[in-house]
């Protein structure tokens, strides 16, 4: 276990050293985490707010882990800082902007991939998708290919009567299954209804 | 539409404060993009302005999402390679380097030392070609042509190099997991030495049209200004970063790759402005083939991947087509992917535009859990709207310009 883990359990009650492979790496309660970072920020010189993303454990609970990287610049010092959505269903965190500016865009986009709220963020819309999309792609259950869903632009969907349509899956990515049976381990394209030669089904433009 | 008043012709100052008093209170919203000449990808400001000075900006990306992540998490790790290609299109053989070490981290493997060699060739090449259209398409964005074609020249003898190596002039793909895709041909080289040998005049007459140029300073200097704690606080990396005055350049602070055998200098900036950030790059270019020249001089020989990563990557094809064991483990790989042990892990490199970083969560298997990619122009571009208040619309060119995105990274 990593030194600096050592020093700052004490300080914060619930801050627990977490597996990884490489950097030291903490895992600390959802309500500590502004106190910690801004612990790290100005008493252990951790400047510069390099990540924040999210990973989505799927069947675990919790569900949700968001994941920060703190990097020092003075001694090129990388810490993880790894906290537990308390709720699965909808999962929410503070937000670190006031501390660290960096991280606007960063949680902007978590929630946009994963549908984490950050609790007092100054802004949080969609960053990569538009404003109105109604899942989150980065979640698990969404599938590679996509799901069908209306154009952003309500006009042009009426006008047109056109979808933004799934994703062809022909020609990759094809991955098997190890430890399943022969039959489904097999590789094969995620989604084969269409081919080449079977033209894929698009919407008529009436 | 507001009556004009008379005015006599001559009296430029009354004719200003007229235009001045009809238009008090009133903001114009602006557009620039989402595709335009000088957003160098598919980026949407929307800008308030008064009058000329520009008092808000709103940067809108996601024009080019494609969903590099979620492909990440569906694919086996060397699936992934010429998809990161795709991120940064301009350096794609320095992406490819760094994807190839996060896994090598994850998979606990050492490269030989030809191998690395190899790597960090390819990266400084892919840097000098980067920072080529960085420093010929900034030229162009605050008014000058010429520089352009000087540096698109170079660039095309760099990617005539490329293509000798790697079978490619733009999607290079050239890493695998524990090494790389093929050695370097008999007599390349030489060619990258006589390349370096007469780039550096070419990039000395370039800068003489650029670095003392009356133009090209009034626009630059003192425009877009970033001071070292907005660009810490804002997460910014690479030459950006640099000329805001950090000394912050992961080959130095956590040397991989055998980068601390090899003598450079780091350029840093004063004042953080436009100007310091061209004359950052142009120093780093300058650095780049220093240490090209190094790596040619102690080339080492021996194995160009590694030879005792047996599950990691797949044999060699000679081997595969007459040992039954080979052909399994070949079998194996291309259909479940490597054997990548559990854990997380976060690798980052100096790429030409900032730190690229791959944190990578595995369960095991060949497939990444959960692979996040933090690209630096999407951070680099986060500081917009704090800078851009209180230029001019005509600076706004300039200033997207030196900050040097690509938009395919920054949305991924």
């Amino acid at each position: 276990m990593s030194t600096l883990v050592e020093t700052l359990q004490p300080r914060f009650v619930g801050l627990a050293p977490r597996q990884s492979g490489d950097h030291p790496a903490v895992r600390c309660p959802a309500e500590l985490v502004l106190p910690l970072l801004q612990c790290l920020r100005d008493e252990f010189g951790y400047s510069l707010l390099m990540d924040v993303t999210a990973v989505d454990w799927e069947e675990d609970t919790p569900r949700f882990s968001v994941f920060y990287h703190l990097f020092c610049v003075s001694d090129a010092r990388y810490i993880r800082v790894a906290i537990d959505c308390p709720d699965d269903e909808e999962p929410s965190v503070p937000s670190v902007v006031s501390l660290f500016p960096a991280a606007d865009w960063h949680e902007r986009e978590t929630f946009d991939m994963f549908g984490i709220r950050f609790e007092g963020h100054p802004d949080l819309r969609r960053i990569l998708m538009w404003d109105e999309y109604p899942y989150f792609p980065l979640r698990k259950e969404f599938p590679l290919a996509g799901i069908e869903t209306e154009l952003p632009d309500e006009e042009v969907s009426e006008e047109t009567r056109a979808k933004v349509l799934s994703a062809p899956m022909m020609g990759g990515p094809f991955v098997s299954k190890s430890g399943a049976p022969m039959s489904r381990a097999e590789p094969r394209a995620k989604d084969q209804s269409w081919t080449e030669w079977d033209r894929k089904p698009t919407k008529e433009i009436e | 539409m507001p009556e004009t008043k008379e005015i006599s012709i001559g009296d430029v100052g009354a004719r200003a404060s007229v235009y001045q008093d009809e238009l008090q209170g009133e903001d114009i919203a602006i557009n620039v993009g989402p595709s335009h000449p000088t957003t160098h990808g598919v980026l949407r400001l929307i800008m308030e302005l008064d009058g000329d000075v520009i008092t808000k900006c709103e940067p809108v990306v996601g024009y080019l999402h494609r969903g590099d992540e979620k492909i990440a998490e569906n694919m086996t790790y060397n699936q992934f390679v010429p998809y990161t290609d795709r991120l940064d299109y301009i350096a794609p053989l320095a992406n490819n380097v760094t994807y190839a070490l996060a896994v090598e981290k994850l998979a606990g493997l050492e490269v030989p030392p030809r191998c690395a060699a190899i790597r960090v060739l390819v990266t400084e090449m892919a840097r000098l070609s980067s920072h080529l259209l960085g420093v010929g398409v900034y030229g162009m964005d605050a008014g000058a042509w010429t520089p352009f074609m000087y540096t698109f020249t170079e660039r095309e003898k760099l990617y005539t190099l490329f293509e000798e190596l790697t079978g490619a002039r733009f999607t290079t793909s050239y890493t695998r997991i524990g090494g790389v895709s093929r050695d370097v041909p008999d007599g390349w080289l030489k060619k990258v030495s006589a390349f370096c040998d007469q780039f550096l005049p070419i990039l000395e007459e370039t800068q003489k049209l650029l670095t003392r140029n009356r133009i090209f300073m009034d626009r630059t200097e003192g425009i877009g200004v970033i001071s070292k704690e907005d660009a810490l606080a804002y997460g910014m990396t690479g030459p950006n970063l640099r000329a805001a005055g950090v000394d912050l350049d992961l080959r130095k602070d956590r040397p991989y790759l055998g980068y601390d055998q090899y003598e450079f200098d780091v350029p840093i900036g004063q004042t953080g402005d436009c100007y310091d950030r061209y004359l950052v790059r142009l120093e780093e270019m300058r650095q780049s083939v220093r240490i090209i020249r190094q790596v040619i001089q102690s080339f080492p020989d021996g194995p160009w991947y590694a030879e005792d990563a047996k599950k990691i990557y797949a044999p060699k094809k000679d081997k595969i087509l007459t040992s039954m064991e080979e052909l399994i483990q070949n079998f194996m790989i291309v259909t479940e992917g490597p054997r990548m042990p559990e854990g997380e892990v976060y690798f980052e490199a100096e790429n030409p535009k900032g730190i690229l970083g791959f944190f990578i969560v595995s369960k095991g298997g060949g497939v990444p859990y959960r692979l996040k990619i933090r690209s630096p122009s999407f951070c680099n571009l986060s500081i917009l709207p704090k800078i851009v208040p209180g230029h001019y619309l005509s600076d706004i060119t300039v200033l997207l310009g030196s900050l040097d995105f690509v938009m395919g990274e920054c949305d991924r």
